[in-house]
């Protein structure tokens, strides 16, 4: 009754998706809060620790909610794709666990020194807390990225029969076979790996710059701590055009990769069907011009994938071209937006100001699609298999001219899921997850429409410097009476 | 001593780590609504406030090192278990947005609603948890695939359901000698030593009819004191820990108290670990279904790469819990503009 393999589908993409809107919001302010603290102690103004301190309680609910979604994600392999766990384990498991031992304990810890150690620790050790917990949420990003990318473009394994007392594991007269780990570090950068984390990182950074921008220009157009606010926009600004930018430089070597490595992906991004010259949306020839510097080459189309092994179409294409659009849009909005801020105009203009305030959402969104598009153009595998190619690198086709893959690499989706989870079980706890997540949610805006009205607070600044000893300060206070969510007022 | 074993040791030491530190501030929980005014309830949260997220990281640590080392057993115990995860999942957020959303609003009906939502959450929490170990224990249908063939009202039954109140007991112990620790001294302190006393008689009901049902129904729980008979120093350890913390308590020891409960809950887990050896998932159906340390491991090139990942991490890890409850001693107090 109810399709068990749809229904995971779904609550793996809605918990996903739901928990990226978390992360690379506290990736990229993380950068914005390193820099606060770093300036304070270099420049001892106490508009770099009044701005620190309000970042730092926004950042803090984020996190917070990150942490709670994530341990779904963890989970949820388990649960719902148990023979992906056992298929990719050796291989697959040992990222998750190192992101568990390297980066979680690092986050959480010095988190909340972050958050409830400003009247505990030394600015200075404060400072190294807030290295520590950005540091940590990279960690994080590169081992899950690098779990992802091995899903994508497989590497440093061998599909090889489990093993029993030495000897091959026979159930059903048939050997149960698995990944393994062959070589740690090809495992580690694989074919996507580098490609993929920069171009996630440079969005979590794009996202961290947009979301300062957009609270910035709010408090602009409300005449509320102009000061803060003018500078913070203007630093946001300066971080937001660059990773703009570098989104559109990654993006390129991304699209080339993906063309490369998963040519039915690709082909289902530019909806290009038949096998020959390549078009970019109206123009003809664009798409061959920028993967091969050549209007005439030829691009692989859809044909050449057997009809089985094609992605869905509209949403891969949809999702990777809102994005691209988006990225474009945000070049011209921050590269018109500084040259306004050079003119001395900037803050004037009211209406671009507005548009600040929103374009936050799209920077949102951006980064939801790119792994929308990339995660959708990796169906019907979840593993996806690599390509079989000649000696010379060319992609083999078999004897009915579609495209032949490495096909005892590949793990399809519908394979996938836990042989003992009901589709009733699963369609109970994505009610349950639809539930207890818009409580998250709801919860999440209203702390940050609370921080956000009442503002920064100007700090007094207390000197720490001359305690010697980093945590003799933290002695004679012994307060901490504050939540997650509430970063110590003065 | 090969991998296989190291890395079941190795779980083992996670999962205590979990159990201790987690354990109290789940405590923290189960004794909320025994406060009587909101600013002991504030008292309570905020005596857990920088540390819980941080505890629950052991957790995730957790499975996620199951995960690397043994995939077999985490396939079959979170396919296996999958309402009972879903549902510890429900408590574990919704025990987050409690803690995070209650002082938010002055009005007595919303800190009342999350109140109950915080203790609830930290109960079924901590009662799940004990049916897993209880489940564990007794052991649950496995195919030759060792894929879960039971059904879910098999999981709870009588000896699961006892092992997840004793834990919720022993939880709540662990959390009141905390919470003496940590909050100020006066009535409401006294009011939390007295709960330890009725929590320790509580936990010790269950802790004896649980050891008794043990040898009883599980022969298999004990058969490997045979071949290690030191491991008999652990359950005298044990039973001298559990006697220890009234003891303490009575002599105003509540450090010695405190660390008692913790040598209490490891050595438990160490017991638990002693009765599932070598197996990570036992099929009550047919001990040829077993998951064991060796039948659900990762080849052993990855054991050792990830050997290595713990060898280099955990010192780290160890590190970083240190400075924060070392930052964050001392007892709690409340501020007039705190919420």
């Amino acid at each position: 009754m109810f399709d068990v393999i749809f229904l995971s589908r779904l609550q793996f993409a809605f918990t996903i998706m739901f928990h990226y809107l978390f992360p690379p919001l506290t990736i990229g302010m993380g950068v914005v809060l390193v820099y606060l603290e770093g300036m304070f102690l270099l420049k001892r103004e106490t508009i770099y620790e009044t701005a620190a301190r309000f970042w730092t309680s926004v950042y803090a609910v984020t996190f917070a909610v990150g942490v709670a979604t994530g341990i779904v994600m963890e989970f949820e392999f388990g649960t719902n794709w148990a023979v992906y766990s056992r298929f990719v384990g050796d291989v697959f498991g040992s990222a998750l666990a190192a992101e568990g031992i390297f980066a979680f304990f690092l986050e959480s810890g010095f988190l909340a020194v972050l958050v409830f150690g400003w009247d505990r620790v030394t600015p200075r050790f404060h400072f190294l807390a807030t290295i520590m917990v950005s540091l940590g949420s990279m960690f994080s990003a590169i081992w899950i990225i690098v779990a992802n990318s091995w899903q994508q473009t497989p590497a440093g394994h061998q599909i090889t029969a489990v093993l029993r007392d030495g000897k091959p594991w026979i159930v059903n007269g048939a050997a149960v076979m698995r990944a393994e780990v062959v070589d740690f570090w090809s495992v580690v950068l694989n074919h996507s790996t580098i490609n993929r984390l920069t171009h996630t990182l440079i969005g979590a950074f794009l996202l961290g710059s947009f979301f300062v921008m957009s609270i910035s220009a709010y408090y602009l157009l409300r005449g509320r701590h102009e000061e803060f606010a003018r500078r913070s926009f203007s630093g946001g600004l300066l971080f937001g055009t660059l990773a703009s930018i570098a989104a559109l430089i990654s993006g390129d070597l991304n699209a080339r990769m993906v063309a490369a490595q998963q040519p039915a992906k690709f082909a289902a991004f530019e909806q290009h069907f038949t096998t020959g010259p390549g078009d970019l949306l109206f123009i003809p020839g664009g798409l061959s011009l920028l993967l091969y510097g050549d209007s005439r080459a030829e691009v692989m189309g859809l044909d050449r994938i057997r009809p089985e092994y094609r992605p869905p179409v509209m949403i891969s294409s949809l999702s990777f071209r809102l994005m691209a659009a988006l990225g474009m849009s945000f070049i011209a909005l921050t590269v018109f937006a500084c040259w306004l801020r050079w003119r001395g105009t900037l803050f004037d203009k009211r209406w671009l100001l507005w548009i600040f305030v929103f374009a936050v959402a799209g920077a949102v969104a951006a980064n939801e699609l790119g792994w929308a598009a990339a995660e959708v153009g990796r169906q019907p595998w979840i593993v996806h298999p690599n390509v079989v190619r000649d000696t010379s690198g060319r992609p083999v086709l078999d004897t009915e001219g579609f495209l032949r893959y490495r096909m005892e690499e590949g793990l399809l989706t519908r394979n996938a899921v836990s042989e003992s989870v009901g589709g009733g079980e699963v369609l109970g706890s994505l009610l349950m997850f639809g539930f207890i997540y818009a409580l998250l949610f709801w919860v999440w805006i209203y702390v940050l429409n609370d921080k956000i009205a009442k503002g920064p607070h100007p700090v007094q600044i207390l000197d720490h410097t001359t305690a010697q000893n980093v945590l003799a300060s933290a002695a004679g206070r012994t307060l901490h009476e504050e939540s997650m969510s509430e970063a110590k007022e003065p | 001593m090969d991998l296989h074993a190291v890395w079941f040791i190795l779980l083992g030491a996670l999962l205590a780590g979990y159990a201790v530190l987690d354990g109290f501030d789940l405590g923290v929980g189960i004794l909320h609504l025994l406060a009587r005014t909101d600013r002991d309830r504030r008292l309570f949260m905020n005596a857990i406030g920088p540390i819980w997220d941080g505890n629950e990281v052991w957790l995730i640590t957790f499975g996620g090192a199951l995960f690397a080392a043994f995939p077999m057993a985490y396939a079959t115990i979170f396919s296996g278990f999958y309402v009972a995860f879903m549902t510890l999942l429900f408590a574990l957020i919704f025990r987050a947005v409690s803690i995070e959303f209650r002082s938010k609003m002055t009005s007595a009906a919303w800190r009342r609603g999350w109140d109950f939502g915080f203790f609830g959450s930290s109960l079924l929490a901590s009662f799940l948890f004990g049916v897993a170990v209880g489940n564990s224990m007794i052991g649950i249908a496995l195919d030759e695939r060792g894929v879960f063939i039971g059904r879910i009202v098999d999981l709870l039954n009588p000896y699961a359901l006892m092992a997840g109140l004793t834990v919720a007991c022993m939880f709540a112990m662990h959390g009141a000698i905390y919470l003496v620790l940590k909050i100020p001294r006066g009535e409401a302190q006294d009011r939390v030593r007295n709960w330890i006393w009725h929590t320790w008689g509580l936990f010790l009901v269950f802790y004896v009819l649980g050891s008794m049902y043990t040898l009883v129904a599980i022969p298999r729980a004990t058969a490997n004191f045979a071949e290690h008979p030191w491991a008999g120093a652990v359950v005298v350890l044990n039973v001298l820990a559990v006697a220890n913390i009234p003891r303490s308590v009575f002599r105003g020891k509540m450090l010695q108290a405190f660390i008692s409960s913790g040598v209490t809950i490891v050595a438990l887990v160490f017991l638990f670990g002693m009765a599932l050896w070598p197996n990570l998932v036992t099929a009550r159906n047919d001990p040829s279904h077993n998951l064991t340390i060796y039948s659900a491991a990762s080849s052993p090139k990855t054991l050792w790469i990830m050997f290595l990942v713990a060898v280099i991490g955990l010192p780290f890890v160890l590190t970083y819990t240190i400075v924060v409850y070392w930052t964050f001693r001392g007892r709690v107090e409340l501020r007039e503009h705190s919420y």
